[in-house]
This record gives structure tokens, sequence and C-alpha cells, in this order.
């Protein structure tokens, strides 16, 4: 458990964080410059706080006099850019923070960088770089890993292909801090999301609540607002995959194993609202429910907060459209969601 | 081959000799320095960095002179070393000395560069790693810096092989002991009408000069190669 509450002030930008961080992939979300790596670095040592505390497993790694060195913190950090050794092959970067006779095998295994070891860094793509220093930092055993936006240097299709990786090392079960501002990854990796904003928390909680919540949705951009479900892989055809949700079976584009756990993401982009239940539609998901809240957001939009079933759906609509259809707390409606409403990046 | 006198000889051994061990034992110490001005931050940096450069921008001879007045039988320091048979002033480690003085700042500039070019961040991931900031300088800055120091080592060496004017100050130019190549080109050049094997000399040293440059311009890209894991 990583306890933190400090404050740090760099010019007019102050830095005042209190929060708790327990087992599994808490993420540090946020806009740029909203003091995330901030917060990592004083974590991590790299940088320090003006006063206050952080301790990691009960131990006080700063505050009351003390300010442990980095180096004996036992925290791994993978940092925005790769930072290989330039002069070491993958294998002497591996194995640079481990402790003697550390095998390498299991961590490359699970990253997949088994074949690379003998390779220099400057050939390897930005992809594998990332991956190297994943499997660096985790083989030096740390108690926490602090992953500091670590696709931020990909691009799109290269991230997509890290991000499998990435939920290996969250479900081999270090706890990780994971830095960034991509909803996709946070709502595919993380199990608590806090969302910071001009340098303090401005909410926090388990990522599935959050990310439903509208009112989240509204600090973390409209745009980007959607419903996270766990769901189960009950059965596939034809590419469309049966998934066992809160708020339903859903039928989504997508391929995996059945019975697997996985999450699936929503966009309330993506969900159209009804008010009578649709006949001979092409979306192959309608769901009954309820509106729960409506919560006006920039622009022409509202947010709607779909009770359905067991679980929560987001919806965007025009205002228009919610004052034509008489859309008020407790009416009941349809949400519409295309099997391809739901992306395969968002599906983890 | 260059045909030399058995005088020009003994110059060059006693040349060679000093500037190695001028250049040997001033490294470490070049090394500490150029870390201390590239990466610390302290009151009296900037002293430090004049004092450093001082040799470079003194006359050789008041350099020499300042040695004299440090090391001779009378001086604070000579007064101490002397009973000990450990005296500089008029000894080839007199010479030495003042060789390693003079090469001193261009040593310590090549270093300090190369050190400075290294990536602070490549040094805060290895601090992350568990490596103490001492395993961090020996694995990480000091290899990533190795080119530099290697060009710094020979600038040093070059310099301290064609040093004349301190050396001359402070050990005179005694044969087979304190008189080097530069020394003996400078005694011969005083003898009326000439001495065979003159032009010799000089040719010797400026093969030294520019076959200590030209060797470190062929191994620093090379080293660099490796170590940037090309």
């Amino acid at each position: 458990m990583l306890e933190v509450a400090f404050k740090r002030s760099v010019g007019a930008f102050t830095l005042d964080v209190a929060l708790e961080v327990g087992a599994g992939t808490t993420a540090i979300f946020g806009p740029s410059g909203a003091g995330k790596t901030t917060l990592a670095r004083c974590v991590a040592g790299l940088a320090r706080p003006d006063h206050g505390r952080i301790a990691l497993d009960g131990r006080v790694l700063f505050g009351g006099g003390t300010a442990v060195p980095p180096h004996r913190r036992d925290i791994g950090y993978v940092f925005q850019e790769a930072r290989l050794f330039p002069h070491m092959n993958v294998r002497r970067n591996l194995l640079y923070g481990a402790p003697r006779g550390t095998d390498p095998g299991p961590v490359c295994e699970m990253l997949g960088i088994g074949g690379l070891l003998a390779r220099r860094t400057a050939g390897l793509s930005g992809g594998e770089a990332a991956r190297v220093a994943i499997g660096r930092a985790l083989l030096r055993r740390p108690r926490l890993l602090i992953l500091d936006e670590p696709l931020a240097a990909l691009d799109g299709p290269r991230r997509d292909r890290v991000l499998p990786w990435l939920e290996r090392v969250r479900d081999a079960g270090v706890p990780i801090l994971y830095i960034s501002h991509a909803v996709e990854e946070v709502a595919r990796l993380a199990d608590t999301l806090v969302l910071l904003r001009d340098g303090r928390v401005a909410r926090a909680g388990p990522v599935g609540d959050m990310l439903s919540d509208p009112s989240v949705a509204a600090l973390m951009g409209s745009m980007q607002a959607g419903a996270v479900l766990s769901g189960r892989m009950v059965a596939e055809r034809d590419g469309i995959a049966a998934v066992e949700t809160p708020v339903g079976t859903l039928q989504v584009v997508g391929a995996g194993e059945i019975g697997a756990r996985i999450r699936i993401r929503i966009r309330a982009e993506d969900v159209i609202v009804a008010t009578e239940p649709p006949r001979e539609v092409s979306a192959l998901n309608v769901l009954a429910g309820t509106v729960a809240s409506i919560q006006p957001g920039h622009g022409p939009g509202v947010m709607l907060r779909l009770a359905i079933g067991e679980g929560h759906l987001l919806a965007r609509v025009t205002r228009r459209s919610a004052t034509a259809l008489d859309l008020v707390e407790g009416r009941a409606i349809w949400a519409l969601v295309k099997a391809t409403g739901v992306a395969r990046a968002d599906i983890g | 081959m260059i045909d030399l006198p058995p005088e020009a000889l003994s110059a060059l051994a006693l040349s060679l000799k000093v500037s190695l061990t001028a250049t040997l034992v001033s490294l470490p110490l070049a090394i500490w320095v150029a870390h201390v001005l590239a990466r610390g931050s302290f009151r009296g940096k900037g002293f430090l960095d004049a004092a450093v450069h001082l040799p470079l921008v003194l006359p050789p001879v008041v350099t020499g002179y300042a040695l004299l007045l440090l090391f001779s039988r009378s001086g604070p320091l000579g007064a101490v070393l002397e009973p000990l048979s450990l005296g500089l002033a008029f000894r080839w480690t007199g010479a030495a000395l003042a060789a390693g003085i003079m090469g001193f700042p261009l040593i310590v500039r090549a270093i300090r560069l190369a050190i400075e070019s290294v990536d602070p961040k490549l040094e805060e991931a290895a601090a992350t790693l568990g490596a103490s900031p001492l395993r961090v300088w020996l694995t990480v800055t000091l290899p990533l810096a190795a080119p530099g120091l290697l060009a710094g080592a020979t600038l040093g060496f070059a310099k301290a092989f064609g040093e004349f004017g301190a050396t001359i100050t402070f050990v005179a130019s005694i044969p087979g002991e304190t008189r080097t190549l530069p020394a003996a080109i400078y005694a011969f050049l005083q003898v009326p009408g000439g001495v065979p094997g003159l032009r010799g000399m000089v040719g010797v040293a400026v093969l030294v000069a520019v076959g200590a440059v030209l060797a470190s311009n062929w191994l620093a890209p090379r080293l660099a190669a490796r170590v940037a894991g090309r």
C-alpha cells in the first residue's frame, strides 16, 4: 500500500495531493499540466516534495526528516521514453537492476522479448524498446511499478500492440501506478482511477464507477465519456462475440476465448436512445432501461446515465433530442448499441 | 628512418616518460574535477573553473616560477618533500608535474564536455533500477563519456609532450634528468652553427604530437559507436 500526502510548489503551480494506492492497477489520469508526472517523480524519489509524507508498505520514504534516495525505494519506473542504456545490449539492460543470478526468461516470455536479448538497443522499434524498459523495471523486483505514460511515444497501432503485454504485467500482481491521459488505456488496464486536475485529486474511485459517472465524464472531457463493463465471453459466431455484462448480454465485434473475462467500453457517443421499443433496426443490441440522471454537458449535448439491468450505460444526446423525447429522470428508454460500436481497441 | 644522436634519443625517451606520467597521474583528478564542474552546483564553482583554466592563460614561465617558489628547498611544499627525498625541483618528476599542470585544463575541458553530453535521464533510470550514485557513475556516466575521456587524455598528452616554458623554468634543462625533447631542441638551437640531428628531433616532435591526435581521432568514433550500441 502506497500512502501519499504531500505538497510541492514550482512557480505558480502547486501539487497538493493525498491518496492511497492499494493492490492492483491505479491510474493517475489528467490533462497535461495536471501534475501527474510530478506526482510519480515524487513517489519515486526523483523529485522532492516541499513537505508531507510518502510511505510504501508502512516504510516511510519521505517525511519527518527522512528522504530515501531513489535507488533504495524499491520502486520501478518506466519512463515515457524507454531510456534504455545505449552501451548495453538488451540482456544487460534487462538485468541491470536485477538481483545477481536472476533468470530473465519468465519476464521475457511474458513480454515477448526473448528473441531480442543479444540485440543492441539502437536497433529496437519503439514498441520493443517500451517492452524492454518494462521488463527491466520488473526484473528489479519492485514493490511498486510506476508506468509514466509508457505508450505516449508510440503511434496508435503500435500502442494497441503493446497494450496486451501491459495487461499481462498487470495480471502478474505487482501494484502499478499508471500515469496516463488516454481513456482507452485507463479503461482497459486500471482497477482504480484517480482524476488529477490542476494539482489536486478531483475524484477517485473504482474505474467502472468513475467512467460511467457523468460528472466524472464531464471532468474528463465528454467526448471521451463511456461506460466500462466487465463481462465474460459466452459465445462467438461470424466474428460476433456474445458477452455477458451487468447490462445484459451484448453482441460485440471481436474474437476471443469462450469463458474469458474481458472489459468492454461503450462510448457515450455510440449509444442511441429511443422511447419506444424499436423494431427492425440494424443495431444488434437493444437494451431496455430507465434514465437514471441527466447532466448538461458542454455545447448542445446532454449526458444521460441509463440504468439497465444491474449496470449503467452513458449516452450523449443533443439537448434538442432530450426535449423532444421528453427525457427526464425515471423515463423508460431503449438503448441501441451497434455491435461495431465497441471498437476492437476497447475490448480487452 | 631519421638518424638521431644519442642525446636526442634520451631526450625523446624522457619526454615520453614525462608526458605519459603527467597524463596518467592527472587523469583521475581531471575526471573528478570535470565531473564536479559538469554536474555539481556549489558556491565557488566559478572560482574552481577559473583556477583550472589558469595554466592555459598564464604565461608558462609564470606557472613554472610559481612551481619553483612552491617546491624549491625553501618553498612551503619543497621544505616538506625535500627531506623525504620526494623533492620535485630539478627532477624528472618535477617536469612531469609541470607538464601535467599545463595539460590539465585541456583534459578537464574535454571530459567536462563529454560528461555534460551524457543524458541525465539515463542516470535517473539507473537510480530507479537500484543503482547507487557510484554505480550509476561507473556503469552509465563513465562509459558514455569514454570517447571524450580519450580525446581529453590525448590532448593532455600532446600538450605535456610539447610543454617547454614552465618545465624549463621549474626544473631547468639537465641532460638525462629534465632535458625533454623541446628543451633539447632549444639547447641544440643555442649551439652556433647548429648540431646534426636537430631537424630529426623537430620531425620526431611533430610526429608524436600529430600521431597522438590522429590515433585519438581514429579511436574516438569507434569507441563512441561501441558505447552508443551501434
